[in-house]
């Protein structure tokens, strides 16, 4: 249970309780301050044509790229959460890289790789898969940042089904793949779509690693730095204050469908 | 001789913590063989080599005369049932129950047919709806039984079965693997560290310790006849018998068992499992005055030195008591086969079952 901390007076509550006050509000105030100074533009803002192609543009590539992890990262997270293997520690450490590393640097590191006078560049350019400022590009930078979201959650889902639930499916005749298809997937599912959401907003609010490798087309985070530069502060107001609700909606929705407790039926 | 349903050859494996070396064994068509042994000794890894979880490090695996041993568990032909019984949460019971056939392709009406047979055989059908998580023990255990024996396996394997359940429950179980197995006639291995169980369920056993198997035989032969010290401490410590209470007087209740009566403290009215701690007897070759309430004449059947101890095996009018004596009390009453003794144990020292 937790402490009533009310009813304490020591002076460590008393200080813990105002550090962290402070802490709420330093979180909190550029937030609120940045919607209440817009909150009657925000619908010109989104009548505006170039303001709602560029979020759309965040969107569906963030869902592409959501696509793109769900497609590799799901099977990463099956054989880490099951097996062991010599170097799965390192392999284990370098799942976490993405986040650890500057998003411009890993920008830089993904054009270094992809870019149009590479070995894998050129190869993706002869089948008409180019990465610089196109869509490809914009992937690639959202899927390489926010590859850990899905994975993580997805082994973690994995974890908490128990093996022998698989082992029960095969002695009943499923092979490998229908076991996991019928057994393990559905009940790691709410693990594994938390992983999309995550990876998906993470995605959409990418700009570092997004704008080294395609300033084109122009995603929500790309197209408030061009306002901000070419327009000033004023003009890059109500552009963050719908960033921010945006984000703040997909939070919500995030929250509402991980916060329902999963039941402990398979322990 | 009768047909060989499973046959390990020479198995090893080290998995993890756990490891067995060269374990031999033969199940009988149609029997129900119990591996008994205490926790860690390696039962589970045995029964998921045989049910093809694991690839054994060397050793072959053959199931009704087809070497396994390289088949993965989906074309093995096994029902399995591990601990907990792993019920899949997110079906009913009768899902559940279906979802081998549906593994197996099976039609959906034949399938519908399949599972509403099975559910009534297991006494189930009035809960077919609903999610395991709302199940007591005893009907996760059923459907969990239910689920594996639709697909009509070749033989059956479980893992502690009994384990999870309250003892009323595992009293009823108990019985329920009974009837299954009488009716059904499905070789079955079942994996225990209760020797109650393997003394009430087992047609043969084996006695497994440190990744061996150390003795397998059938009941008689382990638990009268212990091949050494471990088997005899490890099964023989109970003089287990099933007994019918004849009458009540206040606590003390008159049992047969098999001819024989016994006292004991207990509050059944009906038939019980009694044991008997074979350290609990005290054996003497004069009739002495106590205030032991059981005392019984015998002869002596057998006996196996253990060392220290010596392990006598006494039938009284035609049933079998173990009695453990120390080897100097042993040559100090100079016993030998067929020599009478008197078994004298208090009314307290038998637990009925």
């Amino acid at each position: 249970m937790k402490k009533k901390w009310f009813g304490e007076k020591s002076p460590f509550i008393v200080a813990s309780a105002t550090l962290g006050f402070l802490m709420l509000v330093f979180i909190l105030l550029p937030i609120i301050n940045t919607v209440t100074l817009s909150a009657d533009k925000l619908g010109t803002a989104l009548m505006s044509f170039e303001a709602r192609d560029a979020i759309f543009m965040s969107f569906y590539a963030a869902f592409l790229a959501t696509l793109f992890t769900f497609a590799f990262g799901v099977p990463l997270a099956y054989v880490l959460a099951r097996y062991n293997f010599p170097g799965k520690s390192i392999i284990d450490a370098s799942i976490d890289l993405p986040i650890l590393i500057p998003h411009d640097a890993a920008g830089i590191a993904l054009l270094l790789l992809f870019g149009p006078r590479t070995i894998i560049g050129a190869g993706f350019s002869s089948i008409g898969i180019e990465f610089i400022d196109t869509l490809f590009g914009i992937i690639l930078a959202m899927a390489f940042v926010s590859s850990p979201f899905m994975i993580r959650s997805a082994e973690e889902a994995f974890k908490a089904v128990n093996p022998d639930m698989e082992k029960v499916a095969r002695s009943l005749g499923a092979s490998n793949f229908r076991a996991f298809l019928h057994v393990t997937f559905p009940l790691a599912f709410r693990g594994i779509l938390t992983g999309c959401l995550l990876t998906w907003a993470r995605s959409i609010s990418e700009f570092g690693a997004v704008i080294i490798l395609a300033s084109v087309p122009v995603t929500a985070p790309v197209y408030l730095y061009n306002i901000f530069i070419d327009q000033g502060l004023s003009a890059a107001v109500v552009i963050t204050a719908l960033l921010i609700l945006m984000s703040l909606a997909i939070f919500v929705i995030t929250k509402l469908i991980t916060a329902k407790p999963l039941k402990p039926a398979y322990y | 001789m009768e047909t060989v349903s499973i046959r390990v050859e020479s198995l090893s494996r080290k998995w993890e913590n756990f490891s067995i070396h060269d374990i031999n064994l033969e199940v009988a068509e149609g029997e129900y063989f119990i591996v008994l042994g205490p926790t860690g000794a390696g039962k589970t890894l045995l029964l998921e080599l045989i049910a093809g979880f694991h690839k054994p490090d060397s050793g072959k695996i053959w199931i009704n005369n087809v070497n396994v041993t390289s088949f993965p568990p989906e074309k093995r032909g096994i029902g399995f049932v591990p601990q907990e019984y792993m019920l899949f949460p997110h079906m009913t019971v009768a899902e559940n129950v279906e979802f081998g056939l549906k593994m197996r392709n099976v039609s959906h009406a034949e399938r519908q047919k399949m599972v509403k047979e099975i559910l009534e055989f297991m006494g189930l059908s009035h809960i077919r709806n609903r999610r395991p998580m709302t199940l007591s023990g005893g009907e996760q255990q059923k459907t969990a039984l239910a689920r594996a024996l639709v697909v009509k396996p070749e033989i059956l394997l479980l893992d502690e079965p009994l384990s999870a359940l309250d003892i009323s429950t595992q009293k009823k179980m108990r019985n329920e693997l009974k009837r299954i197995h009488k009716e059904l006639k499905i070789t079955t291995v079942h994996v225990t560290h209760n020797q109650v169980e393997a003394f009430i369920l087992a047609d043969r056993l084996a006695i497994m310790k440190d990744g061996t198997i150390i003795q397998t035989g059938s009941l008689e032969q382990v638990f009268y006849k212990p091949k050494d010290d471990f088997v005899a401490r490890f099964v023989g410590f109970e003089n287990l018998f099933d007994g019918k209470i004849l009458e009540t007087q206040g606590s003390i209740a008159k049992i047969d068992i098999g001819g024989v009566i016994i006292e004991a403290v207990t509050e059944k009215v009906e038939s019980c499992t009694i044991g008997v701690r074979p350290d609990d007897i005290i054996v003497s070759k004069q009739l002495f005055k106590s205030s032991m309430r059981n005392t019984l004449k015998g002869k002596i059947a057998d006996f196996v030195d253990m060392g220290s101890l010596v392990s006598l095996i006494v039938d009284v009018n035609g049933v079998s008591f173990v009695a453990l004596i120390t080897k100097r009390s042993f040559l100090e009453m100079k016993l030998k086969k067929s020599s009478k003794v008197y078994l004298s144990f208090k009314a307290s020292a038998v637990h009925v079952i």
